[in-house]
C-alpha cells in the first residue's frame, strides 16, 4: 500500500475506558480510502469499540481520531460521512423496505424524485428490486441483511461500518454475501471497514487485516502476510490451523525444536535466543518413516470433505495437526516431512515495528 | 382431548363467576332500570330526557371535556419523561418513585391536597412568607385538573415507559447514524413505535376521567360537574335510580367507543 496517500481515517493514540476497564489501549492506525479493511478478533477484543468511535456513537477518553485530515473527536454521530451497518439490522420496523432505505436522503432534504431513484439504485444494488412496498416483518435475514446494506449506502458515506453483518446467516448465505459486499465495495469504490471474528471470513474478503485482542492490534497486513508471517503466538493461533511448539534460535537460519536442528529462512535474533515455532498444518508432508524429519504416531483422524485432519503425536508428546489429501492408518507410524520455508519463527513479546525493521535488516542483505 | 377441555371448563368457573356476579348482572340491572320509570313500565323516556334535557348532555361534553385536558396534560408529561426514564442509569428507582404513590389509597392523597391547597396550607403560608398574599386554591377548575392530573399521571407513564423500553437501542442508533437529530428520531421512530403503550396510557387516563366524582366534589367544589357526579347525584341523593343508570349507560357506551379508538392493532401491513 502506498503510504503517501492521505488516510481517509486516522487513529493517533486513541484510548477508551469504562468502569476501569481499558476497553482500547493507545490504538494508532491509519485508513486509506477505497480498501475493504477488516478487523479481526475474539469477542471483547475491542474492534466494535473502533467501529463506535469511528461512527461517533463512543467518544474516545484519549488520543486523536482524524477524517480526511480533521480531527473529528467532537463531532457529532449524525453529521459524521460513515454509515453503519448493524449486527441485528436494526431495521425500522415501522416502515416499508422503500422507506427504511430512503430515511437518510429524506432526512437530507433531497428532492422527491431524487429519493426515489436513490432508493431504487440502492435495492437495485442489493438486488432487491421488487421488495419496496415490503414490510420488514416479511423479509427473511438475507433480505433484511440486504436493506441494511441499502440503507446505509444510500447516504453516500465516504466509509461504511459493517458490524459483523453476517454473523446471523447460514453458511451458504454467508458465502454468498461475503463475495456480493467484496463485489459492491469494488464497484462502489468507497472504504469498508468490516468487522468479525470470523478468520475465514477475513482471509476471504479483506484488502488489509487488523487484528485485534485485548484492546490492541495485535499485526496489521494482507491476509497472505499475516497468515504467512504471524507475529506472535496469539495471532498464529487465531488465524487458520498451527502447530505451535517452543524452540531455540541457535544462530540466523538454524533452529532447534523437539530436540532437532533444522535449517530455516529466519534470521535477526540473538544466537540461542527461545522462540516459538510454527507449522500450519497444510505444510505437514505424511513420508514413510525413514525419509521423515520427525517420526509421529497417527493418534486421530477425521474426515473433512475436502481434506483429512489428521492428529499425530511424536515421541516428545507433541501434537502434530496435518492436513492430508490421503486416509492414513490410526496407531500407524510415519515421518513428517517439511521445508525449511514452512518453519516460521516467532520472538517472544516481539512489535509489530521491531518486526518489520528484523525481516527488512536480513531480507535486504 | 375431551379431559383437557373439562379441566379448562373447571379452571374457568371463578372467573366466570366473578363476571356474572359483578359485571354481567350489574350491567343488565343498570340496563333494566335505564330503560323503565318509577311505576315499573318499560320506556325510552329517559333516554329522551337525558338528550332534550339541557342538563345532561352539556354535562356530557364537560365530562369528555376535563377527562380529555387531563389525558392531554398526563401525555404532554409523561411522554418526554418515559423517553428519559429509559434513558437513565438507575431507571428502575426512577420507576419507583413514580410508582410508589398508586399504593396509597386515592382518598388519602385527595386529603392530603385539600391541606396542602386549603387557606392555611402549606403553600398559601409559603406565599404569605413572600408577601404574595393568600389565594383560594381549593374548589376550581384548576385545581381539579391539577389534582386529576397529579393521581392519573402513573398510569399514562408506565404503559408509555414500557413500549419505549422495548425498543431496540440499535435502532435509536441507526437512526442517528443516518443522520437523524433526536427530534427525528423521536417523531419518526419512538412515536410510533411506542404507540400501543401510548395507547394504552390514554385507555388508563381518559376512561376513569369521564366518571370522576369524588374529585369534583372535593377538590372541584361541585364548580365542575360531570356524568360522574350525576350519578352520584342520581342515586344517593335525588334517589332516581332510572336516570342515574341511563347515564351510567351512556357512560359505559363512552367507555366503549374510547375502547375501539385506541384498540392495539396488528403488525401493519
Amino acid at each position: 500500500m502506498d503510504k503517501k496517500v492521505l488516510p481517509v481515517i486516522e487513529f493517533k493514540n486513541v484510548g477508551l475506558s469504562f468502569d476501569n476497564n481499558e476497553i482500547l489501549k493507545n490504538v494508532s492506525f491509519e485508513i486509506e480510502a477505497g480498501q475493504f479493511y477488516t478487523l479481526l478478533g475474539p469477542s471483547g477484543s475491542g474492534k466494535s469499540t473502533i467501529l463506535n468511535l469511528i461512527s461517533g456513537q463512543l467518544s474516545a477518553d484519549a488520543g486523536e481520531i482524524l477524517f480526511d485530515g480533521k480531527v473529528i473527536n467532537n463531532i457529532p454521530a449524525e453529521s459524521r460521512r460513515v454509515n453503519t451497518v448493524f449486527q441485528n439490522y436494526a431495521l425500522f420496523p415501522n416502515m416499508t423496505v422503500f422507506d427504511n432505505v430512503a430515511f437518510g436522503p429524506k432526512l437530507k432534504k433531497m428532492p422527491k424524485d431524487k429519493i426515489k431513484a436513490k432508493v431504487r439504485e440502492m435495492l437495485a444494488l442489493v438486488k432487491l428490486e421488487a421488495f419496496e412496498n415490503r414490510a420488514i416483518q416479511e423479509l427473511s435475514g438475507g433480505q433484511k441483511q440486504r436493506v441494511a446494506i441499502a440503507r446505509a449506502l444510500a447516504n453516500e458515506p465516504d466509509v461504511l461500518l459493517l458490524d459483523e453483518p453476517l454473523s446471523a446467516l447460514d453458511y451458504k448465505l454467508r458465502k454468498q454475501m461475503q463475495s456480493e459486499l467484496r463485489a459492491i465495495q469494488k464497484r462502489l469504490g468507497i472504504t469498508f471497514i468490516f468487522v468479525t471474528h470470523d478468520q475465514e471470513e477475513a482471509l476471504a474478503m479483506s484488502d488489509w487485516i487488523f487484528i485485534m485482542n485485548d484492546g490492541k492490534i495485535q499485526q496489521n497486513g494482507t491476509p497472505v502476510d499475516i497468515y504467512d508471517e504471524p507475529i506472535n503466538h496469539f495471532v498464529a493461533d487465531f488465524i487458520g490451523e498451527s502447530n505451535i511448539v517452543n524452540g531455540v534460535m541457535k544462530q540466523d537460519y538454524l533452529v532447534s525444536f523437539v530436540n532437532k536442528d533444522f535449517e530455516n529462512l529466519d534470521a535477526g535474533m540473538k544466537p540461542n535466543e527461545p522462540v516459538e515455532v510454527v507449522l500450519r498444518p497444510e505444510d505437514l508432508d505424511l513420508v514413510p518413516v525413514e525419509q521423515g524429519k520427525l517420526i509421529v504416531t497417527i493418534a486421530d483422524q477425521s474426515f473433512r470433505g475436502d481434506f483429512y485432519e489428521i492428529t499425530a503425536i511424536d515421541d516428545d508428546q507433541n501434537e502434530w495437526k496435518v492436513q492430508a489429501t490421503n486416509p492414513s492408518t490410526v496407531g500407524a507410524r510415519v515421518g513428517l516431512d517439511f521445508g525449511p520455508e514452512d518453519i516460521h519463527v516467532m520472538r517472544f513479546n516481539e512489535s509489530e515495528d521491531d518486526f518489520d525493521a528484523r525481516i527488512e535488516s536480513y531480507e535486504g542483505e | 382431548m375431551k379431559d383437557n377441555t373439562r379441566a379448562k371448563a373447571f379452571f374457568a368457573i371463578p372467573y366466570i363467576s366473578w363476571l356474572a356476579v359483578f359485571v354481567i348482572v350489574p350491567i343488565a340491572l343498570l340496563v333494566y332500570q335505564s330503560l323503565t320509570n318509577a311505576q315499573g313500565n318499560l320506556t325510552l323516556a329517559n333516554f329522551h330526557e337525558f338528550i332534550t334535557s339541557d342538563v345532561y348532555l352539556p354535562m356530557a361534553f364537560n365530562s369528555v371535556f376535563y377527562a380529555l385536558i387531563i389525558t392531554a396534560i398526563t401525555f404532554v408529561i409523561s411522554f418526554p419523561a418515559a423517553y428519559v426514564l429509559s434513558r437513565l442509569k438507575h431507571r428502575q428507582l426512577w420507576l419507583m418513585l413514580i410508582i410508589l404513590p398508586t399504593w396509597i389509597n386515592v382518598l388519602l392523597k385527595t386529603y392530603a391536597f385539600l391541606g396542602l391547597l386549603s387557606k392555611s396550607g402549606l403553600i398559601n403560608q409559603l406565599f404569605a412568607t413572600l408577601g404574595f398574599g393568600t389565594h383560594n386554591l381549593l374548589f376550581n377548575h384548576v385545581s381539579f385538573i391539577f389534582v386529576a392530573v397529579y393521581l392519573e399521571l402513573p398510569f399514562m407513564l408506565l404503559p408509555i415507559y414500557n413500549s419505549i423500553n422495548e425498543i431496540d437501542p440499535d435502532i435509536l442508533k441507526a437512526s442517528r447514524d443516518l443522520g437523524a437529530k433526536p427530534v427525528n428520531t423521536l417523531t419518526q421512530l419512538v412515536f410510533p413505535l411506542s404507540i400501543n403503550g401510548i395507547k394504552s396510557g390514554i385507555q388508563a387516563v381518559f376512561i376513569p376521567s369521564l366518571s370522576l366524582f369524588m374529585l369534583t366534589t372535593l377538590i372541584g367544589g361541585n364548580k365542575v360537574m360531570t356524568l360522574g357526579s350525576a350519578i352520584e347525584l342520581h342515586f344517593i341523593v335525588t334517589q332516581n335510580w332510572h336516570m342515574g343508570s341511563t347515564i351510567a349507560i351512556v357512560l359505559i357506551f363512552a367507555m366503549a367507543v374510547t375502547m375501539y379508538f385506541t384498540r392495539e392493532r396488528g403488525k401493519r401491513k
